[in-house]
C-alpha cells in the first residue's frame, strides 16, 4: 500500500475525512478504521469537532498502517475524502502535490456567505489550480448515488465505497460489509451497503479498472 | 448507531475499534468499578454517552451530577464505603472538584478511586489549556497517562488496582488527542461489580478537622514514598529501543507524536515513555540520563517532566544534555502534532527540519464558524433583548456570557458576549460590574450552567442589592456536550426519572425581585417582559424556556411526525434583510435582486422569522410541503435523547 510519492512511507495511508457537521463523515471513518481492522491492518483515528451540534467543520484524520498518532504530517495526505466542496478544498492546505480528492459535488453555504457576507469561491477554478499542483481530483454526485441505492442519507456511505474503489482503503468488500453489520441493521444495513458497492463501483469506472489506486 | 452494546458483550481477547473515551467505559467495567459519576465537558463526554446508555445493564450506579465537586464527592463516598468509583470531568471541572480532590489525599480511599481529567490541548472545546498534571502533585496523587485507546482501558483498570493497593485516589489524565482517538481495543476480563456498599465509620481518617489532618499529612508523605516505589516498577513505563546516544522522556499524545516525528526524520532513538509519571520515577530516569548523551523531554503544555528532569540531573551531577522547552527548543504552548516535534528535534540536532511542499490555493476560503442551529430557541431570545435595547435605547449595556451553545451570542449578529470566564462567570463577573459600573448588566446562563456554579452567584447578587437582569437560556438539557440531562430535567441518566427543580421557583426562593417565564419563541411575549425587567430594580430572573429544537426533531422523528417548513414569499418580500443581517438563521440565503429565500433543507419549522418583528411585511410562511426530514439512523437525532 502507499502512494508511492518520494517522501511518502509505503506502508501507510492518510486520508483526512472532511465535511460539516450532520454529514456523517465521522460514522465513514468509523466503519473505514472497522474494516482495514477486520483486514487485520494497523488502524487510527482521530475526531475533531467544533462547538457546533450542527453547521461547523468536522474532520477526521484516518491513518492505516505503520503508524503511530492518529494526525497526519503535514504534506502526507494521500486521500482528502470530502463530503462537500468547500470544505474538500480547504483540506488541501494540509496536503502535498500528490494527493487525491474525492469530493461530494455536494455544496453547503457558511451563515457568512449566505448573510451575503463572503463569496462562496469558484469551486472550478479552485479544483484547475490544485490540479495544475499536480493533485488528482474527482467528484462524484454522492446524493444522487446514495438515492438511487435507497436513501440521500447514504451519501457517506457512497463515499466510503468511493475511497475503497480508488484502492485508498485495501481491503475486500467483506470487509466493509462486516464493519457496517457492526453499527447498522434491517434495512439500513441494506440500503448502506448497496450505497458502498455502488460508490465503489463509481470510482473503479472513474480511475479506469486495474490501474486502480491512482 | 453507535451500538454501545458493543462494549458490554465483548468477550475477552475481542477487538474493536473504540475512541479513547469508549475505550475508558469498557475498562470501567473490566475495574468492577460501581458508581461513577461526571459533569459533561469535552472532550470527556463521550464517557458519559457510553455509560448512560449500558451501566444500568453492568450493574454500575451512573449520573450527570449538578457539577464535577459533586460528583466527585459522591465518589469520594463511595469509595469510602468499599465500592470502587470514578469521577470523570474535562480539565477546568477538575478546578471547581480540587477542593475535595487535593483533601482526598490525606484521607485516602478504601475502595478504588480513579478520578479522570480531559485536558484539550490547542483548546478545541475550551477556555484554557491548563495542565491538569499539576493537580496530582498539588494532591500527591499518582498520575496515569495512557496514550492511545487500548491503553487508555488497560492502565484505567491498573490504577484502580493501584488505588485500592496503596489507598490513594488516582488521577487519570487524557488529552483530546487520547480521549478522540479511535484505535483497535482488545478487551479484558470483565470483574464483577457492586453498586452497594456499607460504611465503617472511622472519623479519625474522614472527618479533616486540623487536629485529624496533621496527624493524616504524616501518613500521606509515607505512602507518597511508597507510591515512588510503585512508579519505578511500574509496568506502565518503559523504555523502548536499544541502545543510541541520543533518547527522549515522553508521556501522553506527546508519545505518539513523537514516534511519528522520528519516522518523518528518519531517525530512531531510545524512548523512556512515561505512564506513571507522578511521582517522579526517580531511579528509572537517572539511569535513562546516565546511558544517554542528549536526552530531549517531549510533552505538551507545562515542562511538567523537563523540570523533575534538569532537577535530577542537577542532583546526580550528571552532565547529560537536556532538551525541552526550557531550553527553547519545544513550544511552550500547543498540542504537539508531528510537524511540531520534528521541527523541535531537527532544531536541536542540527539537521534540516522536514520541509513539505504543500498545496497552495492562492485565495483565502471563507470560514465556517461555530452557528446556534436553525430553530435554536436562543437565537430568538437574543433577538428579543437586541430589539429590547433598541427600543429602550439603553446603551453601553454589559453582557456577560457563560459556558454553553448560547455562548455564541459572541458572534454577530447579536455580540452579547463581553466576558466569559468559565462555568457560572456570568452571574459572578455581573456582581462585580453592576457594583462599579453604572453600566446596565445583563447575564446570559444556561440551564445546566445555572444549576452547575450559577446558583451561589444569583444569591450573592440578591444578596448584596445588586442590579441586573439574568436570563436563563434554558433549552432543557446540555446541549453542547451531547445533550446530558441538568437537574431540571425529568429524567437522569439512563432514563431513570427524578425530581426536576424549577427554576423559577429557586429564583423566587432567592429573592429575585422579578421572575418570569417567557418562550423565545413568542417574540412579542419575550421582548415585553425583557423591557420590563429593564426597567425593575434589583435582581431580575427571565427564563427563556423552549426545547432544544435538536431534542424536538428527534422527538418528532421518533413520533413519525414532519418538521414544517417556511418559505418567502418573494412578491411580498420587500429585501429589507431585517431577517438575514439581524436575525440570521443559518437557512437564509440572499438571492438574484436582494430577495430572500429559505432553504427547506436546513429550516427547522420554529416559524420566530415569520413573526412581523423578524418579517415587516409578513412575507414568510409556513410552507404546504413540510418534510420528512430525518430518515433513520441520523447521528445528531440518534445521539439526542429526551430529557
Amino acid at each position: 500500500m502507499g502512494s508511492g510519492a518520494p517522501g511518502r512511507s509505503p506502508s501507510q495511508i492518510n486520508i483526512v475525512i472532511t465535511g460539516v457537521g450532520g454529514q456523517g463523515n465521522v460514522t465513514a471513518g468509523i466503519v473505514m478504521g472497522e474494516a482495514a481492522r477486520l483486514a487485520g491492518l494497523n488502524v487510527v483515528m482521530s475526531e475533531i469537532h467544533g462547538l457546533a451540534q450542527r453547521g461547523g467543520v468536522v474532520s477526521v484524520d484516518l491513518r492505516i498502517g505503520d503508524v503511530h498518532g492518529p494526525i497526519i504530517p503535514r504534506g502526507h495526505v494521500d486521500l482528502v475524502l470530502g463530503f462537500e466542496a468547500l470544505e474538500s478544498l480547504r483540506a488541501l492546505d494540509r496536503a502535498g502535490p500528490g494527493a487525491t480528492v474525492i469530493m461530494s459535488t455536494e455544496r453547503i453555504m457558511p451563515l457568512s456567505v449566505n448573510v451575503g457576507e463572503a463569496r462562496y469561491p469558484d469551486i472550478e477554478a479552485l479544483k484547475s489550480r490544485a490540479a495544475s499542483q499536480g493533485v488528482r481530483i474527482y467528484e462524484i454526485d454522492a446524493p444522487a448515488i446514495a438515492l438511487a441505492a435507497g436513501s440521500r442519507l447514504s451519501s457517506n456511505m457512497v463515499m466510503v465505497g468511493a475511497a475503497h474503489g480508488a484502492g485508498f482503503l485495501p481491503v475486500r468488500m467483506e470487509h466493509i460489509v462486516e464493519a457496517l453489520k457492526l453499527h447498522f441493521r434491517g434495512s439500513l444495513l441494506e440500503i448502506n451497503a448497496r450505497a458502498v458497492e455502488m460508490g465503489s463501483e463509481e470510482m473503479r469506472r472513474r480511475v479506469g479498472g486495474p490501474r486502480g489506486r491512482p | 448507531m453507535p451500538d454501545y452494546g458493543r462494549l458490554l458483550r465483548a468477550g475477552e481477547g475481542e477487538a474493536m475499534f473504540l475512541l479513547g473515551n469508549e475505550a475508558v467505559a469498557r475498562g470501567l467495567l473490566e475495574a468492577g468499578v460501581g458508581f461513577a459519576a461526571t459533569y459533561p465537558g469535552t472532550p470527556s463526554s463521550e464517557v458519559g454517552e457510553v455509560l448512560n446508555e449500558i451501566a444500568e445493564e453492568a450493574g454500575m450506579y451512573f449520573e450527570f451530577s449538578v457539577n464535577e465537586k459533586v460528583a466527585l464527592e459522591g465518589a469520594a463516598a463511595a469509595s469510602f464505603s468499599g465500592v470502587r468509583s470514578f469521577a470523570f470531568m474535562k480539565h477546568v471541572g477538575l478546578n471547581v472538584a480540587s477542593d475535595a480532590f487535593i483533601s482526598l489525599g490525606y484521607t485516602g480511599v478504601r475502595a478504588g478511586l480513579v478520578v479522570m481529567s480531559a485536558d484539550d490541548p490547542s483548546m478545541y472545546s475550551s477556555q484554557n489549556e491548563q495542565d491538569n498534571r499539576h493537580y496530582a502533585e498539588l494532591a500527591w496523587a499518582p498520575l496515569v497517562e495512557p496514550s492511545n485507546p487500548q491503553e487508555a482501558k488497560d492502565f484505567l483498570v491498573w490504577a484502580f488496582d493501584l488505588s485500592e493497593r496503596r489507598g490513594t485516589p488516582v488521577l487519570f489524565r487524557t488529552t483530546t488527542r487520547v480521549s478522540h482517538m479511535r484505535g483497535i481495543v482488545r478487551a479484558g476480563p470483565r470483574r464483577p461489580s457492586s453498586s452497594r456498599g456499607s460504611f465503617a465509620r472511622d472519623p479519625w481518617r474522614f472527618s479533616l478537622l486540623p487536629a485529624v489532618a496533621r496527624r493524616l499529612k504524616g501518613e500521606l508523605m509515607r505512602r507518597y514514598g511508597d507510591l515512588r516505589m510503585e512508579a519505578e516498577s511500574s509496568p506502565l513505563n518503559r523504555v523502548l529501543g536499544s541502545g543510541s546516544e541520543v533518547g527522549a522522556i515522553t508521556s501522553g499524545a506527546a508519545y505518539n507524536s513523537l514516534m511519528d516525528a522520528l519516522q518523518l526524520l528518519g531517525l530512531e532513538m531510545d524512548v523512556l515513555k512515561l505512564g506513571m509519571s507522578n511521582p517522579f520515577p526517580e531511579g528509572l530516569v537517572a539511569g535513562f540520563l546516565e546511558g544517554h548523551r542528549t536526552v530531549f523531554v517531549v510533552e505538551e503544555l507545562d515542562p511538567f517532566l523537563e523540570v523533575r528532569t534538569r532537577a535530577l540531573a542537577q542532583m546526580r551531577g550528571l552532565g547529560v544534555r537536556i532538551v525541552g522547552k526550557m531550553d527553547g527548543h519545544f513550544p511552550l504552548g500547543y498540542e504537539y502534532t508531528p510537524d511540531v516535534v520534528a521541527e523541535a528535534v531537527a532544531s536541536a540536532l542540527g539537521m534540516r527540519p522536514p520541509s513539505p511542499g504543500l498545496v497552495e490555493l492562492g485565495e483565502e476560503l471563507p470560514p465556517r464558524p461555530p452557528v446556534m442551529c436553525p430553530g435554536c430557541p436562543h437565537r430568538a431570545t437574543y433577538y428579543a433583548v437586541a430589539l429590547a435595547l433598541r427600543q429602550l435605547k439603553m446603551r453601553s449595556v454589559v453582557f456577560a456570557n457563560d459556558i454553553g451553545c448560547y455562548g455564541m451570542g459572541f458572534y454577530k449578529p447579536f455580540e452579547m458576549g463581553d466576558v466569559t470566564l468559565c462555568m457560572g462567570s456570568s452571574i459572578g463577573t455581573a456582581n462585580g460590574f453592576s457594583q462599579v459600573t453604572d453600566q446596565p448588566v445583563i447575564a446570559f446562563i444556561g440551564d445546566s450552567t445555572f444549576f452547575h456554579a450559577g446558583l451561589p452567584a444569583l444569591v450573592n447578587a440578591v444578596h448584596n442589592n445588586r442590579r441586573m437582569l439574568v436570563v436563563v437560556m434554558d433549552n432543557g438539557t446540555t446541549a453542547m456536550t451531547g445533550f446530558e440531562p441538568p437537574p431540571n430535567a425529568q429524567y437522569g441518566a439512563g432514563g431513570r426519572r427524578l425530581s426536576p427543580i424549577s427554576i423559577e421557583e429557586v429564583a423566587r426562593a432567592i429573592g429575585a425581585k422579578y421572575v418570569r417565564v417567557v418562550d423565545p419563541y413568542d417574540l412579542r411575549g419575550t421582548l415585553s417582559a425583557i423591557k420590563e425587567a429593564l426597567g425593575s430594580d434589583g435582581v431580575s430572573v427571565i427564563v427563556a424556556r423552549r426545547e432544544c429544537a435538536l431534542l424536538r426533531d428527534a422527538e418528532l422523528r421518533r413520533r413519525g411526525e414532519r418538521i414544517p417548513v417556511y418559505e418567502v414569499d418573494q412578491d411580498k418580500c420587500a429585501g429589507c434583510l431585517n431577517c438575514v443581517q439581524d436575525f440570521s438563521c443559518p437557512s437564509f440565503r440572499v438571492v438574484e435582486g436582494g430577495l430572500v429565500e429559505i432553504d427547506p433543507s436546513l429550516c427547522d419549522g420554529c416559524g420566530v422569522c415569520a413573526q412581523r418583528l423578524v418579517c415587516p411585511p409578513a412575507a414568510i410562511g409556513e410552507s404546504r410541503e413540510g418534510r420528512e426530514r430525518w430518515g433513520p439512523g441520523r447521528r445528531v437525532g440518534a445521539r439526542a435523547r429526551s430529557t
